[in-house]
C-alpha cells in the first residue's frame, strides 16, 4: 500500500461513511474491496497475470463461500446480486484496456473483454457445479487446492516451474522464468481466512454469512495486504452494525492512521537504507557493524509491519470495523513466550487454533500419550515451523521456525522449573526489576539473532553472518 | 490538554468541534512552518548538523553517487552537508599539515576505493614536512569537469584552514561554455554568483542554467526532496561506516577508448577558431587569488596517450592533439606570467593499462605512481610553507 492508496482509501471511506446509510455502506465496502484488490496488485512481468491474480482471488473466495455455507443455507437474491456485481465489476475493469494507463485501475492493460466475459461465464458454471458437490468434499478439495497453490507460490522450484508454464502460455520466453514473478498480492492472508472459515464450518463454529459478507471479510481492503487476520464471526458483528462516524472514532482512527504512516513511511523506510540484507551482510567489515545492520533490520521489520497494521486498524475504524491488534510492544517482553503473544498476534493465534491445539489433541488421543515435555516440544516446533513455512518454503525460514520453536520449548521448561524462584522474587522488587530487564535484553537479542535466518535468502550466508557476529 | 494521553488512551467522547479545532490548528501550524521555511532557508543550518565525524567517521571524499542503494552514497546539492559529512570537517590534530586536493572525478577516484585514490595513497606514504609535521591529505575532488565547480569547492574548503592546496585539472575543465553545466553549480546559484562578481569572471550571473526557486519551491513542501537528501546522507553513513564502500564498483564498465574516431574538433571548435578566450584561465587566476597566503600547487593531470586508430589526430577520446597542445602552451605561458607553481604531469602515465573507464580515471597501481610523483613536490612545498609559517610567527 503506497501513500497514494492510503490517501484515496481514507478520502473514499470518509465520503461513503458520511453520506451513505448503513445498508449502502456495507455494499460500498464490498465493491471497494473488490476494486481495491485490482488496484493494489503490483504490475507483473508475465502478461495478464496482474489481472488474473485478483480475479483468481475472487474465484477462490466465492468457492470458499460455497464450501462454508451453513447447513440448509440457500442462495438468496442478495447473494446472486453480489455474484453478478462481482462479474460486472471484473468486466468493467477489463474495459480498462481501452483507456490510457493513467485512468486504468489495473497495473497493466487487462485481457480483451471477450475472453474475460467467457472466463467469467466458465467460472460461473464451475462454481454452480461446485455448489452441488457435497460440502465435506468441497471443503476438503478447497483446503488441499489452496494449500497446493500456497506451496507452489512459496517454493522456489515449484514457483519457477509455474512461472515457466505461465510464460509459455502467454507466449513469453521461458528463459527468464523466476519464482518471484508470481507476486500474488494478499494471497497469504486470504489463505488464512479461507482455511479458518473452512475449518470452523466443519466444527460448526462459523456463523452463516452471505456472499457479500464473506467476500468483504476475506478481502477487506485495509487488511488485504498485511493483515491483521480477523476472525469471521467478530468481523461479521461489526459489519452488520456499522456505526456512524462520530468524532471519537474519527480521532482514534485518524491517530492510528497518522502513527502508522509515520512508522511505515518515515521510520521503517529510513531504516531500510541500513538494514541487514544479502549484500551489506557480506560487505560488513566488523562484528560491531553487523550488529548495527541487524538491529536496523529488527526495527525496520517491526515499524514496517506494525505501521501497516496501524494503517489498517485506522482505516478500519473509519469504516466501522474494529480490526484486532497485531503488535503490543513485542521487543519489550521479558521472555519469548510473551514475545509471541505480542508479535503478529493474529497469526500466532491462528496457528495456535489451527495447528498447535489440533496437533496436541491428536497426540493426546493416541494410545501411547507422549509426556508433557515431549508434547510441548512437538507442539512448539510444529507451530513455529508452520509460521516459518508460511513466509516461504526455504531452509532459512525452517531454521528460523525451529529457532523459535526451540526457544519457546526451552523457556517453557525453564519457567516450569523456576516458578517458585520467580514467585519469591516478588518480595525483592529491585532484584525483580533487574531480572526483568535482563529478561527483556535476552529475549530481544534472541529474536534479533533469529532474524539472521529470516532476513537472508541463503543458509550459508546466514551461517557466515551468525558466526561473524561473535568474531570481535 | 497537558499530556499526550489522549493520543492513545480511551478518552471521553470527542466532539466534532474538538476535531475542527485540531484540524484548524494543524493547518495553521502547517502554513506557518511553510512560510517560515520560505523566510529562512533551514537547509544550510540543518546541513551542518551531521552524524559524520561524530557518530561515525567522516567520509574520505565528498558525497556523490547515482545509485545510493548500492553505493551507500548519494549526490546532493547542499554544500554545507557535503562538507560536514567529509573528514575535512574534523578539527585538525596538533601536528597536522593539512593539504586539500581539488579536482575532478580522477581526484575523487571513480572505481577506486578510498585508500586507492591519489589522496589515499599519499596518506599511506606517511609524508612529513621538514619540521616533522604529519602531512594529511584531504580528497575534495568532485566528479564533474569544471574549474568553476573547483573554485566553489575551494571557497568552501578554505573554512577548514588548509596549509596547502593542490589543484589538479585537465583541459576539459577549462571549457568556457561548459563551466556552469554541473548540477552542483546550478543548484547553488548564490555562492557561484558571488564568486563571479568578486573575481570578475566571464560567466553571466543571470545564466539561465542557474536554478531559480519560486516561493513554492522554498516552502517545506517544495524543499522536501532536499530535506530527504539530508536525512538519507546521514542514514547512508551507517552502511558506509560498516562496509567502507562509498561508490558502486562495477566490473562491467566500458573501458577507455584506444581506437579513436577521426574527429579533429574539440567541442565543435576547430584549430583556426580556438583561442585562449575559449578557456577559463580567469577562474584559475581567481582560485590562486582566493587561496591568498595558502600556497597552491597546480597540476596538469596525467591522461591516456593513445596508440590506437587515429592516435595521430587525437590523444584520447577527450582531445584532438592540436587542442591539447595549444592548451598546454597557454597554460605554461600563463603560469610563468603569474609565477604559479605548476606541475605538468600530462604524459607521466601514458599507457592505456593505467586507465579504467575514461582517459583520466587511473587504476590503483597508476594512482600510486602518480602519488609517488606528486609526494616529493607536496613535501617540498609543505616544508617551505611550514618554514614560512614559522618565520612569520617568529616575526610576530
Amino acid at each position: 500500500m503506497s501513500l497514494t492508496h492510503i490517501l484515496v482509501f481514507a478520502v473514499l471511506i470518509l465520503l461513503t461513511t458520511i453520506t451513505l446509510p448503513v445498508r449502502w455502506r456495507q455494499w460500498a465496502l464490498f465493491v471497494g474491496s473488490v476494486l481495491a484488490i485490482y488496484w493494489l496488485q503490483p504490475a507483473l512481468t508475465i502478461r495478464r497475470l496482474d489481472f488474473l491474480f485478483p480475479t483468481a482471488t475472487l474465484a477462490l473466495v466465492v468457492a470458499g463461500w460455497l464450501a462454508t455455507r451453513a447447513p440448509g443455507q440457500a442462495v438468496t437474491r442478495a447473494d446472486r446480486l453480489a455474484a453478478l456485481l462481482i462479474a460486472a465489476l471484473v468486466l468493467v475493469l477489463s474495459f480498462g484496456r481501452y483507456l490510457v494507463p493513467a485512468y486504468r485501475l489495473t497495473p497493466s492493460a487487462p485481457p480483451p473483454v471477450l475472453p474475460v466475459a467467457l472466463g467469467l461465464a466458465g467460472a460461473g458454471v464451475v462454481l454452480l457445479a461446485l455448489s452441488r458437490v457435497r460440502d465435506n468434499w468441497l471443503r476438503l478439495a478447497l483446503t488441499v487446492g489452496v494449500l497446493a497453490l500456497f506451496a507452489v507460490l512459496k517454493t522456489e522450484a515449484l514457483g519457477t516451474a509455474a512461472s515457466r508454464l505461465l510464460r509459455s502460455w502467454q507466449g513469453q520466453t521461458t528463459q527468464l522464468a523466476r519464482a518471484d514473478e508470481l507476486s500474488w498480492l494478499g494471497f497469504s492472508y486470504v489463505v488464512f481466512r479461507l482455511l479458518h472459515t473452512l475449518r470452523d464450518r466443519q466444527t460448526g463454529q462459523l456463523p452463516a454469512l452471505t456472499l457479500r459478507e464473506y467476500i468483504t471479510y476475506a478481502i477487506f481492503f485495509p487488511a488485504f495486504t498485511a493483515g491483521p487476520i480477523d476472525r469471521a464471526e467478530r468481523f461479521l458483528n461489526d459489519l452488520r452494525a456499522l456505526p456512524p462516524l462520530d468524532a471519537t472514532r474519527f480521532v482514534h482512527g485518524g491517530m492510528r492512521l497518522a502513527v502508522g504512516i509515520g512508522k511505515k513511511f518515515v521510520i521503517a523506510d529510513s531504516l531500510a537504507l541500513l538494514a541487514l540484507n544479502v549484500t551489506n551482510a557480506q560487505q560488513a567489515q566488523s562484528a560491531a557493524g553487523l550488529w548495527v545492520l541487524l538491529y536496523a533490520y529488527a526495527f525496520q521489520l517491526y515499524f514496517d509491519f506494525s505501521g501497516y497494521t496501524d494503517i489498517a486498524i485506522g482505516l478500519g475504524q473509519w469504516c466501522g470495523i474494529r480490526l484486532p491488534e497485531n503488535f503490543s510492544q513485542p521487543y519489550l517482553k521479558r521472555n519469548i513466550t510473551v514475545f509471541w503473544q505480542s508479535w503478529h498476534i493474529t497469526l500466532s493465534q491462528w496457528v495456535r487454533s489451527y495447528v498447535f491445539l489440533p496437533l496436541s489433541r491428536t497426540l493426546l488421543t493416541r494410545p501411547r500419550k507422549p509426556s508433557p515435555t515431549v508434547l510441548a516440544l512437538i507442539g512448539q516446533l510444529a507451530t513455529m515451523l508452520a509460521i516459518g513455512l508460511w513466509h516461504g518454503v526455504t531452509w532459512g525460514f525452517v531454521v528460523w521456525g525451529l529457532w523459535h520453536g526451540v526457544g519457546l520449548f526451552v523457556h517453557k521448561v525453564y519457567s516450569d522449573r523456576t516458578r517458585p524462584y520467580y514467585l519469591r522474587l516478588r518480595q525483592h522488587p529491585r532484584l525483580g526489576r533487574a531480572v526483568e530487564v535482563a529478561g527483556i535484553a535476552l529475549t530481544f537479542h534472541f529474536v534479533v539473532l533469529g532474524w539472521v535466518w529470516f532476513a537472508l535468502p541463503d543458509l550459508a550466508i546466514s551461517w557466515d553472518v551468525f558466526v561473524r557476529l561473535w568474531r570481535w | 490538554m497537558t499530556t499526550w494521553h489522549w493520543l492513545y488512551a480511551a478518552a471521553p467522547p470527542y466532539r466534532w468541534r474538538f476535531v475542527a479545532r485540531v484540524l484548524f490548528k494543524t493547518a495553521l501550524l502547517f502554513v506557518a512552518l511553510n512560510l517560515l521555511c520560505v523566510a529562512v532557508n533551514p537547509l544550510p543550518t540543518l546541513g551542518r548538523l551531521s552524524a559524520y565525524n561524530r557518530l561515525f567517521a567522516g567520509r574520505p571524499r565528498l558525497p556523490y553517487g547515482e545509485n545510493p542503494a548500492v553505493a551507500y552514497n548519494l549526490s546532493l546539492f547542499q554544500l554545507e552537508a557535503m562538507f560536514a559529512a567529509h573528514e575535512v570537517a574534523r578539527p585538525p590534530r596538533g601536528d597536522e599539515f593539512r593539504v586539500v586536493l581539488i579536482g575532478d572525478s580522477s581526484v575523487w577516484g571513480i572505481l577506486l576505493r578510498p585508500e586507492e585514490t591519489l589522496a589515499g595513497q599519499l596518506n599511506a606514504a606517511g609524508l612529513r614536512t621538514a619540521d616533522g609535521r604529519r602531512v594529511r591529505i584531504y580528497n575534495l575532488g568532485y566528479p564533474t569537469m569544471s574549474l568553476t565547480k573547483d573554485l566553489l569547492l575551494l571557497d568552501y574548503a578554505r573554512r577548514y584552514q588548509p596549509d596547502l592546496i593542490v589543484w589538479l585539472f585537465t583541459l576539459e575543465s577549462f571549457d568556457q561554455r561548459a563551466q556552469l553545466d554541473p548540477a552542483l553549480l546550478q543548484h547553488n546559484p548564490e555562492p557561484v554568483r558571488r564568486l563571479i562578481v568578486r573575481y570578475g569572471l566571464a560567466q553571466r550571473t543571470d545564466d539561465p542554467r542557474f536554478v531559480s526557486l519560486s516561493w513554492r519551491d522554498k516552502t517545506l513542501i517544495g524543499r522536501r526532496r532536499a530535506l530527504a537528501d539530508l536525512l538519507r546522507l546521514q542514514l547512508y553513513g551507517v552502511p558506509w561506516a560498516v562496509t567502507g564502500i562509498d561508490q558502486e564498483y562495477r566490473d562491467d564498465y566500458t573501458p577507455r577508448a584506444v581506437d579513436l574516431p577521426a574527429d579533429r574538433t574539440w567541442h565543435g571548435l576547430t584549430e583556426d577558431l580556438f583561442t585562449p578566450a575559449d578557456l577559463v584561465f580567469d577562474v584559475l587566476r581567481a582560485g590562486v587569488t582566493l587561496a591568498g597566503d595558502t600556497p597552491i600547487l597546480l597540476v596538469n593531470e596525467p591522461m591516456l596517450i593513445s596508440r590506437g586508430a587515429n592516435s595521430d589526430i587525437r590523444y584520447n577520446s577527450f582531445y584532438p592533439r592540436w587542442a591539447y597542445d595549444a592548451y598546454r602552451q597557454w597554460l605554461h605561458q600563463e603560469s610563468e606570467r603569474q609565477g604559479w607553481a605548476l606541475l605538468d604531469l600530462w604524459d607521466a602515465l601514458p599507457d592505456a593499462a593505467c586507465y579504467t573507464d575514461s582517459a583520466v580515471h587511473l587504476t590503483p597501481v597508476c594512482a600510486g605512481q602518480l602519488a609517488a610523483s606528486l609526494g616529493p613536490e607536496i613535501v617540498r612545498l609543505a616544508s617551505s610553507a611550514a618554514g614560512e609559517g614559522e618565520r612569520s610567527h617568529g616575526r610576530q
